[in-house]
């Protein structure tokens, strides 16, 4: 039996494709950030996860208004103005107020994706556009009042505090220091030298640079930062959480590995051989310190991976990931802040195009120029 | 065996279980079939008959209009009802020669020259050309203006095409297992026609008996290699099967020859066999019907111009609504308004989709998420191609690889974003040809 043979389908090749779709990558990469949400939950406690949601629920209700007054279909369910909110959120601290990844979300929905045309269009990465621009405009609530982590599970390497101890009788200044920043704020001061031997001086001449140095980069200070165990962003509270849902998507095929590797490679080598600080020089371990911090990997699989803001070409994706690490190591060790991987990002955004330009592939049989 | 393949594609479900146990099966006499004109790439042929006319099954009736075209034979024996335009299996109405069958299925003579192989190569050479032969894998070059290379371009290599890549099709799976030693002196012909020293059959591992058998055949002969492929779409493209085969790239923009390289399908062998042996000219092949709401999928060893709904009704019909029919493979075959069309020399199946298959989503805007150019069997950037076409830009569309694109529509299969990405490139190709037109 020929049944409904007059109403074929008819359409272009090929006429069968994989089961990827667009909704079905944001949303793997939504899941792919749980980990990392449960891990922040756990140890900065409800809040956490309250910031989060909201920052993700603002730039939805935000897409979906500027779609409407666009006049253009509403397309919130795809997944990656949730995304995107999720992210601006990870890239605050637990203790900051609930309207800052309100306005965060706005700001990279609205400014960040929404002008440009949508998803797609953009030039910058919007998460990291309105994470800039919350850090431009309330500094004191982006930075201050980190949260210490609530629960202590993993107590013994709590924090700093353990290289905080008795560091309040040697050198008060070296006390603030320590409680006051985060590691990587710690391993940024330590290379300033006046400072060092202001601080030796203080504690009557013990080498105290090299003592929280030695501390920074001692095994128990590296187990924190890879299980999280320490003060940070939402999103960057533990290397492995991000690395299992890093895994996840390498897995799924919905990032590729060039840029994260290149990243992080070129973080663990300049790391090494320019992070250390006077006096005691670098060590093995500085390298891991420094890849296990702050928002490296976070940025390297999360933000650097976005598909829209990075190079379409894999030459160009190699050069994007170096062009990352070097930025982030740059501000890192001598830049204006402790942090350098969001703005290393965004700059590296606005090269793209040139990038693309340069790396184009001659097609197979090309014979080179 | 250790398996080779080439750079970039896609691994798609090969959904090749529906039909490829089943055994060529003979068509019996269709009551009417229609010969294209155009059944080649090339000038289409030129009618010799008029309407009314009585021919033989096996009769010319359609001649070369320039040097790349091609003999067309009626399949049947019966009468021209009607020359005109007929649905081809790209969907577009093309000219054809109607035939209908006087029921007798009375075959013009045919030789047998046991001893073929001795032939001298001219006088092979024109019985390829007289039996009408196209390439039989899909695009359609005429054989015998393939097998004449210009005396620059010496030929080492002959490569038999038995890769098979699109999904569901088995047409040739089937007939390397039931014809393999036709197939082998097929290539043994070729290699004499074109001096090449080395023959080789590649074929994808999801064929282990058809490697087998090849194999075990070959084994005593030292100038001939099977070459197991790993499974990899779109292994059966020209380039891509000579770089797997051999390591040789064809240049961007030329021809197999210019790495000392011809290739032709399995099937083509065949016909080249039975052209060379019997003088018997391309009146039928193999075609895969199959898909699943085919009630009995087939492998039919049919008359050229078998109407498509014949086919499928000697299938036994389908089991489900069809909502979509394809000419071809689901990679790169045609989508077909209605099963009117008639199958040609190129025709190795047709696909039948039920409405959930034939589904598709609407596009998305572009991501660059660059799956598409990761996986770019030619090393192009599809998404960058597709997004300058749409926006006339022609000059960006062929700087990021309009004119090597191979239409293997892999770019299209991965794209979450679902973009049409061949056929912003295929209307890239024409806006280019109408402006070089234009010059």
């Amino acid at each position: 039996m020929m049944n409904s043979s007059d109403k074929l389908i008819v359409s272009p090749a090929p006429h069968v494709h994989d089961k990827s779709t667009v909704k079905n990558v944001m949303w793997n990469v939504v899941l792919a950030l749980l980990p990392a949400l449960v891990f922040a939950t756990y140890f900065w406690g409800i809040r956490a996860l309250l910031l989060s949601l909201t920052g993700a629920v603002a730039a939805v209700v935000c897409e979906a208004i500027i779609q409407k007054l666009r006049k253009v279909p509403v397309t919130v369910q795809d997944g990656s103005a949730f995304l995107t909110g999720l992210l601006l959120a990870f890239n605050i601290h637990a203790g900051a107020p609930i309207w800052l990844p309100i306005v965060g979300a706005v700001f990279a929905i609205g400014v960040g994706k929404q002008v440009f045309g949508g998803l797609g269009n953009n030039p910058v990465n919007p998460a990291l556009l309105g994470r800039a621009f919350l850090l431009a405009s309330w500094p004191t609530q982006m930075t201050a009042g980190w949260v210490a982590v609530k629960n202590s599970a993993m107590s013994g390497l709590n924090d700093l505090t353990r290289i905080a101890n008795n560091l309040g009788e040697l050198s008060p200044k070296a006390y603030e220091l320590v409680t006051s920043a985060t590691p990587l704020g710690v391993a940024k001061t330590l290379r300033d030298t006046s400072f060092v031997s202001q601080i030796n001086a203080e504690a009557g001449g013990i080498d105290l640079g090299g003592r929280i140095f030695g501390g920074l980069t001692e095994m128990e200070t590296l187990k924190s930062l890879f299980w999280g165990n320490i003060g940070g962003c939402i999103g960057e509270v533990s290397a492995f959480a991000l690395l299992l849902g890093a895994a996840y998507l390498l897995y799924k095929n919905i990032i590729e590995w060039r840029i994260p590797l290149f990243y992080i490679g070129t973080v663990f080598v300049l790391s090494f051989i320019f992070g250390g600080i006077p006096g005691s020089g670098t060590s093995i371990m500085l390298p891991f310190f420094h890849i296990f911090s702050g928002g490296l990997m976070l940025g390297a699989f999360f933000m650097a991976t976005d598909y829209t803001t990075t190079p379409l070409t894999k030459s160009g994706r190699i050069i994007f990931g170096i062009g990352c690490g070097l930025l982030t190591v740059v501000i890192r060790l001598v830049g204006g802040y402790p942090e350098g991987v969001s703005y290393s990002i965004l700059f590296m955004n606005v090269l793209t195009p040139l990038i693309d330009m340069m790396t184009m592939p001659k097609a197979f049989g090309k014979v080179k120029k | 065996m250790r398996l080779k393949t080439f750079p970039g594609g896609i691994h798609p479900h090969d959904e090749k279980h529906y039909s490829k146990a089943a055994p060529i099966t003979n068509f019996p006499t269709p009551n009417r079939v229609i010969i294209h004109l155009s059944q080649h790439i090339g000038a289409p042929s030129t009618p010799i008959v008029a309407v009314g006319d009585t021919v033989l099954k096996g009769q010319l009736i359609a001649e070369p209009s320039g040097f790349v075209s091609l003999n067309q034979h009626a399949s049947i024996s019966g009468k021209v009802t009607k020359i005109g335009k007929f649905m081809h299996p790209t969907g577009a109405l093309a000219m054809g020669i109607e035939i209908t069958s006087d029921g007798m299925d009375q075959m013009v003579e045919l030789v047998d020259d046991e001893n073929f192989m001795s032939l001298p190569v001219e006088s092979i050479k024109e019985r390829i050309a007289a039996a009408g032969i196209s390439g039989m894998g899909g695009a359609g070059f005429p054989t015998h203006v393939k097998l004449s290379p210009p005396a620059d371009k010496p030929i080492d290599v002959a490569i038999l095409n038995g890769v098979e890549c699109e999904p569901y099709l088995t047409s040739d799976h089937r007939l390397m297992l039931e014809h393999a030693q036709k197939v082998i002196d097929g290539l043994k012909i070729i290699m004499k026609v074109t001096g090449a020293r080395k023959g080789m059959i590649g074929i994808e591992a999801n064929k282990p008996d058809a490697i087998d058998l090849m194999h075990k055949l070959c084994s005593k002969e030292k100038n001939l290699e099977v070459v197991g492929l790993k499974m990899q779409y779109p292994q059966g493209a020209e380039k891509q099967l000579i770089f797997a085969a051999t390591g040789r790239k064809v240049p961007a923009g030329g021809l197999p020859m210019a790495v000392g390289v011809v290739v032709q399908n399995v099937g083509t062998a065949l016909a080249i066999y039975e052209a060379t042996r019997y003088r018997k000219p391309l009146i039928d092949r193999v075609i895969s019907i199959t898909g699943s709401v085919v009630k009995k999928p087939m492998n039919i060893l049919a008359p050229i111009g078998t109407l498509y709904s014949d086919l499928v009704e000697f299938c036994e019909g389908t089991t489900a609504p069809v909502g979509k029919a394809i000419s071809g493979g689901p990679m790169m075959g045609f989508a077909l308004p209605s099963l009117n069309a008639a199958m040609t020399k190129g025709s190795s199946g047709l696909v039948l989709f039920d409405e959930k298959e034939a589904k598709s989503m609407a596009e998305h805007t572009c991501l660059r998420c660059a799956r598409c150019v990761d996986i770019c069997p030619m090393n192009l950037m599809p998404s960058l191609i597709a997004s300058s076409v749409k926006y006339h830009d022609l000059d960006s569309a062929v700087e990021a690889g309009l004119n090597d694109c191979i239409k293997c529509g892999s770019c299209a299969y991965v794209c979450p974003a679902r973009i049409r990405l061949v056929q912003w490139i295929d209307t890239g190709k024409l806006r280019y040809a109408e402006a070089q037109r234009n010059k």
